[in-house]
């Protein structure tokens, strides 16, 4: 069943205050999210007051001032900064997205940090994708031909290579999987925007030859049709990627070939 | 104790390659429902007060009966089709929601014959 309220060892808590330095005049209070499997403790929303005459102006910028020079136990992963690697992806203000490419002057009031929605917690903001990472190879995300490879490359047309634009620069971050309702009460069975949009790359593909198979591995109540358009996946996506859009093709797809 | 890797979980008993057509018939009786829901509500206004005289005449012509049986099945097709769905999200007990899966299509049928007998009833009946 859907669960409507929260266990009672998952209630968050109030936690610690990391006052700024003495002597800093620009503070930007940080309130996140912090949780360790290993001390038996509720979760709990620790303030950090973060001095901004010394800290870069994205949020993962202050989340790194904050392990260096506050409190090193903080754990949140991160890797390029610069939005291609999707690692640092968290719920920020509200929206599932990038902290690296979050402008903290887009935030009114305090920066709430969260770790990605309905997920396991692994540490702190780090949540655990493993069943995610599972469901994305479910969907074989590679080049797949019966035809022996020729000795050039597999050619495509510039025309058929657009249909890969708007799929490909997808850096599975999963921001949009992690904030779709039917995934948080699905998750077991729905594969998640996220998936769905990368399976759809390899059904767009025109150089691929199992088109039918990969329609076929789709074709079910729960793995594509628990998408009911409630369009979170669009709204969220940090690189402004359209995953409605790709899974809505896919149904199309499924109704041209009945 | 589940000690299956994700990669098993995931893929679970694999695709029921079925799904399309509940989609479709969803969308095409919902697209159906809309002139049907129009047609149902002029009428509705335009026969508050008459008798009951008045009405069994009204439903009586060939058009007006046609158009009520077909808004009737299409109605609770549509809605044993949307049940289902939202039985399915958020039903996660197998067995609760086998049962509760047949107890919809069950009542849906027996609502849309109900409803097929009443018309016959008031436009043919003594």
């Amino acid at each position: 069943m859907v669960e409507l309220s929260l266990p009672r060892n998952s209630k968050v808590k109030q936690g610690k205050t990391h006052k700024a330095p003495a002597g800093a005049k620009n503070i930007r209070k940080y309130q996140v999210y912090r949780w360790s499997p290993d001390d038996g403790q509720n979760p709990s929303i620790d303030t950090y007051e973060v001095d901004m005459d010394t800290c870069g102006p994205m949020v993962l910028d202050g989340l790194i001032k904050i392990k260096n020079d506050m409190d090193p136990t903080l754990t949140f992963r991160r890797s390029c900064r610069e939005g291609v690697c999707g690692s640092c992806a968290m719920n920020i203000d509200g929206t599932n997205t990038l902290a690296c490419t979050k402008d903290m002057g887009d935030i009114k009031g305090d920066v709430k940090v969260y770790p990605l929605p309905h997920m396991d917690v692994v540490k702190d903001l780090v949540p655990d994708l493993s069943k995610a990472y599972a469901q994305y190879a479910s969907v074989e995300p590679w080049l797949k031909t019966d035809t022996p490879a020729p000795d050039k490359e597999r050619l495509q047309s510039p025309e058929e290579r657009a249909k890969l634009d708007g799929l490909w620069e997808c850096i599975l971050c999963f921001c949009c999987t992690t904030s779709c309702p039917s995934y948080w009460w699905n998750s077991d069975r729905y594969l998640g925007p996220a998936v769905l949009l990368q399976a759809y790359r390899w059904i767009a593909d025109s150089r691929d030859e199992k088109t039918g198979d990969r329609l076929d591995n789709l074709e079910d109540p729960f793995r594509l049709y628990r998408c009911h358009t409630i369009m979170n996946c669009t709204n969220t996506c940090p690189k402004s990627l359209n995953p409605a859009k790709a899974i809505a093709e896919t149904k199309k797809l499924m109704l041209e070939r009945r | 104790m589940d000690l299956r890797s994700d990669l098993a979980r995931v893929r679970g008993l694999g695709s029921a390659k079925d799904g399309v057509r509940h989609w479709w018939v969803q969308r095409l009786t919902a697209v159906a429902l809309v002139p049907l829901g129009i047609w149902f509500v002029t009428q509705a206004i335009n026969l508050a007060g008459v008798s009951h005289a008045a009405f069994k005449v009204w439903l009586a012509t060939g058009a007006n009966f046609l158009l009520m049986a077909l808004l009737v099945t299409t109605m609770f097709y549509h809605l044993q089709l949307g049940l289902q769905v939202v039985i399915e999200d958020y039903i996660h007990a197998e067995r609760a929601k086998t049962v509760l899966l047949v107890l919809n299509i069950f009542a849906c049928i027996f609502l849309a014959a109900f409803s097929l007998v009443a018309l016959v009833k008031v436009a043919f009946g003594g």
